[in-house]
């Protein structure tokens, strides 16, 4: 255009001095730097270090040879830009550039939306051309946000359209069968037929449902409605099982409500921030951009986790306490940090006074000062020095607002309940509960895993956390759902797996999950997925999980349904449809279908229909309504009368148990501990780019980053063993082995080594135990003790695990096709 | 289901429990959390250890809890 209209067409020709010539930096699979259009205005590097806090892009040179650069890499690839693409949109000239705009030329329309990766739910632009998605800009006026992004909610979003998505519908009687694509109504009617004849054959609760922490509020209430009202069981449960279900526990038991206690703006008011078992500048970037610029300007740092995490040092970042821990002896070191609290005087005696159930206060103050959890005591424990941890603990009581954000590391462990129970102790015996800046913040891992707690996901609870034994909430669903209600809990994830290989549990429909490869265990998850009669997946790809399906049912990505998700803050944000579903259906339309086939009708003409049910029957959604998210763009629950806006900040004048109950948490070592034969811990986490299972981003180009996964070992630890940098190491559990890269690192102690999880074929859970959650069955992923030597060649695991995945994507491209049937 | 994993768990929630220092309200502890979190099967089966094998494996607050609580412990229905 710019030509078309004579721009280039300058006065004194292009003789002199200029910068045309520049080279084009297009490294970046995403966007472009284009130096000849720059003119070093300095909005991108002060975009990357006030906005995103990474400070990777510099000016470099004086006067006309001045040139921005990402660092002295020279090229963007390599620099430490994060791929933010806060510069990107700081730009004024066309200097940094989508390249997915140069691609597919300029949008024409926008949709506000919400993001489907981590969960801070980020509010976005989807800039479109079409039902074509061009661009995805963070919106100014979201309020998780705030128009800051990451490089997977910002870029990672080419997978929604990837070849690999299947769009039909198929079944097969056998795994070892090949595929046939069948229409709709054949996969649901022959859907419900199945699970009717396993009902008959071996009993009402031998089937049952997981709903997904990606899917939507409405599409999980439509599964955990099928489940209670249309098989007749309690038999759901869903992935948050694995991740943050001790929150869900924990929190409950001590303040009344299975949720954080604030919004993330919060943070700009703390003056103390402790992060426990977390690592936000990977998992939860945009939340880690606000943490850092409060940082900046002088908040105070704890970090509790085993691993020497970005967060530690940054620029103009350090850590004033890096309590460096042994995996799973998180309960020791909160218990230290309470018994240093109490018994230096430090409690806030008349919050307690105020707040606290009393008796329960001096049962636990018993407890917390009997010596044996002094930090003295604990220190051989916990590799805590004691020093440390008492000046952590004071300077957690008493520098000002204190705020603890903790993560998988705290819950994924045998004691994951206990040690949310110990956060909230120490956040209620410094009265830092209740106002801005302080609080209890769980970093939930994915988009939905709040709402999908919410929503009755669990087997004991109905929607908005209510036993399913309680008389009065059971009889409000059963005249709203017209349908008598099982009265008992029912199976759990693991409890479910444990059941199909014991003949009682024979039927399952999956939705956006894969515990084939995200549970732990993957050998006992996947004899237990074989042993189904009837194991029904619906994803947007031919998952891990799936490859032990009998009905493949396409699903429908976040870009083509409307909904709602609820992020880690409670935020109840919209997710808007900007094309048309690829299979035809949405999500929650398929289960409606699925519902009518069994026998159960469903009758909605559109989500909002399903949300005014859930606002109709959850107390704490009362006054949720589609109407009033577009009005407002987001809301936090509890809304309702009291709070018709929603509640930033929850227990502001009391608890919502009423009076806040101290939990006795005695540290007991987890059985997965080190031996002569497993002399190391192996602990796991996710990176920048990747996300969780990698169904997604492994189907984009942040696959450049990360291409493998591979076993961290400190230098010490390698050194004995005769591992170089690069070598190939077997990682031998009790539960399996798998083989993967090592990549010698100081991050991490002598005795632990750490992995990530984002690559099938790695086979990380192929190491991880059955060991669980004392509470919840949350599984102990964060501890495995291992032995790990030098290999050449891949595990038997791993060889299995290729020829299974060839015969199942053989499977899947002999599929017998619809269209030649016609 | 498989009994040693359900001893476990029970073992595992009696260790939480075993923390409160009157005894009686600890084996409260323990079959109200059983009574609220597992499926009738487990129960079931549990119970089925308790009397088939004698509660092999099982800690002691885990039995006292057990005993003191069977009824309630019973699935409905």
């Amino acid at each position: 255009m710019a030509g078309v209209v004579g721009l280039r067409e300058v006065r004194y020709g292009y003789d002199g001095d200029n910068h045309l010539k520049a080279e084009k930096d297009l490294s970046n699979p995403y966007f472009s730097f284009d130096g000849s259009k720059c003119i070093v205005c300095s909005r991108c590097v002060r975009a990357c270090e006030e906005v995103q806090g990474t400070f990777a892009l510099t000016v470099d040179g004086r006067g006309f040879a001045s040139m921005i650069m990402p660092g002295p890499t020279g090229n963007f690839l390599q620099s430490e830009c994060v791929s933010c693409g806060a510069c990107v949109q700081a730009c004024p000239t066309a200097t940094l550039m989508e390249k997915s705009i140069t691609d597919a030329g300029q949008p024409d329309h926008a949709v506000i939306t919400t993001c489907a990766y981590c969960g801070v739910g980020c509010s976005f632009r989807a800039e479109m051309k079409g039902t074509e998605v061009v661009r995805m800009v963070p919106n100014k006026d979201g309020h998780a946000n705030h128009g800051h992004s990451c490089i997977k909610g910002r870029f990672a979003w080419g997978y929604a359209t990837h070849a690999d998505r299947i769009t039909k519908p198929m079944i097969r009687a056998k795994i070892t069968d090949a595929w046939r694509e069948v229409s709709w109504e054949e996969a649901l009617a022959h859907t419900a037929a199945e699970f009717k004849r396993i009902q008959a054959n071996y009993g009402r609760g031998a089937v049952g449902g997981i709903t997904s922490s990606r899917c939507t509020n409405e599409e999980t209430y439509l599964i955990q409605k099928l489940v209670r009202a249309g098989f007749g069981n309690n038999n759901v449960d869903t992935c948050a099982r694995v991740c943050h279900s001790p929150t869900g526990y924990g929190l409950k038991q001590t303040l009344g409500e299975s949720a954080g206690t604030q919004d993330f703006d919060s943070v700009l008011e703390a003056d103390v921030v402790m992060v426990i078992g977390a690592n936000p500048t990977d998992g939860h970037p945009v939340f880690a951009s606000h943490l850092k610029r409060r940082l900046r300007q002088g908040a105070k740092l704890i970090v509790v986790d085993p691993r020497g995490i970005d967060l530690v040092r940054l620029p103009h970042v350090q850590a004033d306490y890096h309590l460096q821990l042994r995996p799973g002896t998180n309960v020791a070191v909160i218990n230290a940090l309470a018994h240093t609290i109490v018994s230096e005087g430090l409690a806030a005696e008349a919050f307690i006074k105020a707040r606290c159930d009393l008796a329960a206060f001096e049962k636990w103050k018993a407890f917390i000062l009997l010596p044996e959890n002094s930090p003295e005591a604990l220190a051989e424990a916990t590799g805590v020095p004691a020093q440390a941890l008492r000046g952590a603990a004071r300077l957690y009581a008493t520098g000002g607002n204190a705020a603890i954000y903790y993560g998988l590391g705290v819950t994924e462990h045998s004691q994951g309940s206990t040690m949310v129970m110990g956060i909230a102790n120490l956040a209620m015996l410094t009265g830092n509960i209740g106002r801005r800046g302080v609080g209890v913040n769980p970093l939930r891992g994915q988009n939905n895993v709040q709402g999908s707690c919410d929503m009755g996901s669990f087997p004991h609870e109905l929607p908005g956390y209510r036993h399913i034994s309680d008389v009065a909430t059971r009889t409000l669903f059963e005249s709203a759902w017209n349908a008598k209600l099982e009265s008992e809990p029912g199976l759990r994830i693991p409890n479910m797996l444990d059941a199909a290989l014991d003949g009682s549990f024979l039927g399952l429909y999956v939705q956006g999950e894969d515990i084939a490869q995200s549970d732990p265990d993957t050998q006992h998850v996947t004899a237990a997925l074989s042993a189904m009669e009837c194991l029904v997946v619906q994803d947007l790809f031919l998952n891990e999980t799936a490859k032990f399906a009998h009905v493949f049912l396409p699903g429908s990505s976040f870009l083509e349904k409307d909904g709602t998700f609820t992020n880690a803050e409670r935020r109840i944000s919209r997710v808007r449809k900007v094309m048309p579903p690829l299979c035809g259906m949405e999500d929650w339309q398929v289960t409606v279908g699925l519902s009518n086939a069994l026998g159960y009708p469903m009758h909605y003409a559109h989500p909002s229909e399903i949300m005014d049910e859930i606002a109709r029957l959850t107390p704490t959604f009362t006054g949720v309504s589609y109407a009033k998210l577009d009005k407002l763009g987001s809301i936090q629950w509890p809304c309702n009368d009291t709070a018709p806006e929603g509640t930033p900040i929850m227990h502001v004048e009391q608890f919502v148990r009423g009076k806040g109950r101290f939990m006795v948490t005695k540290y007991q070592p987890t059985e997965e501990r080190s031996t002569r034969q497993y002399p190391l811990l192996l602990t796991t986490g996710r990176i920048l780019s990747q996300y969780n299972v990698g169904a997604q981003t492994r189907r984009t180009a942040n696959s450049m980053w990360h291409d493998e996964d591979k076993l961290e070992i400190h230098p010490h630890d390698a050194e004995q063993r005769g591992i170089n940098d690069g070598d190939w190491v077997g990682i031998r559990s009790r539960a399996g082995e798998t083989v993967l890269r090592a990549v010698l690192s100081e991050r991490i102690q002598p005795g632990v080594v750490y992995t990530t999880f984002h690559h099938p074929f790695s086979g990380a859970n192929v190491i991880t135990t059955d060991n669980s959650d004392w509470a919840t069955n949350c599984p102990e992923y964060k501890v495995t003790a291992v032995q790990v030597s030098r290999v050449t060649q891949p595990s038997e695991w791993q060889r299995q695990f290729s020829q299974f995945d060839h015969q199942q994507q053989d499977l899947l491209a002999h599929r017998e096709r619809a269209s030649s049937k016609a | 289901m498989d009994a040693s994993k359900l001893v476990h768990m029970a073992n595992q929630i009696g260790g939480f429990f075993a923390a409160d220092p009157d005894a009686s309200i600890a084996a409260d502890g323990v079959a109200d959390h059983i009574r609220r979190f597992w499926d009738p099967r487990m129960r079931r089966d549990l119970f089925k250890w308790l009397d088939e094998r004698n509660g092999e494996g099982l800690q002691p607050l885990v039995l006292q809890a057990l005993e003191k609580h069977r009824e309630k412990l019973q699935p409905a229905g």
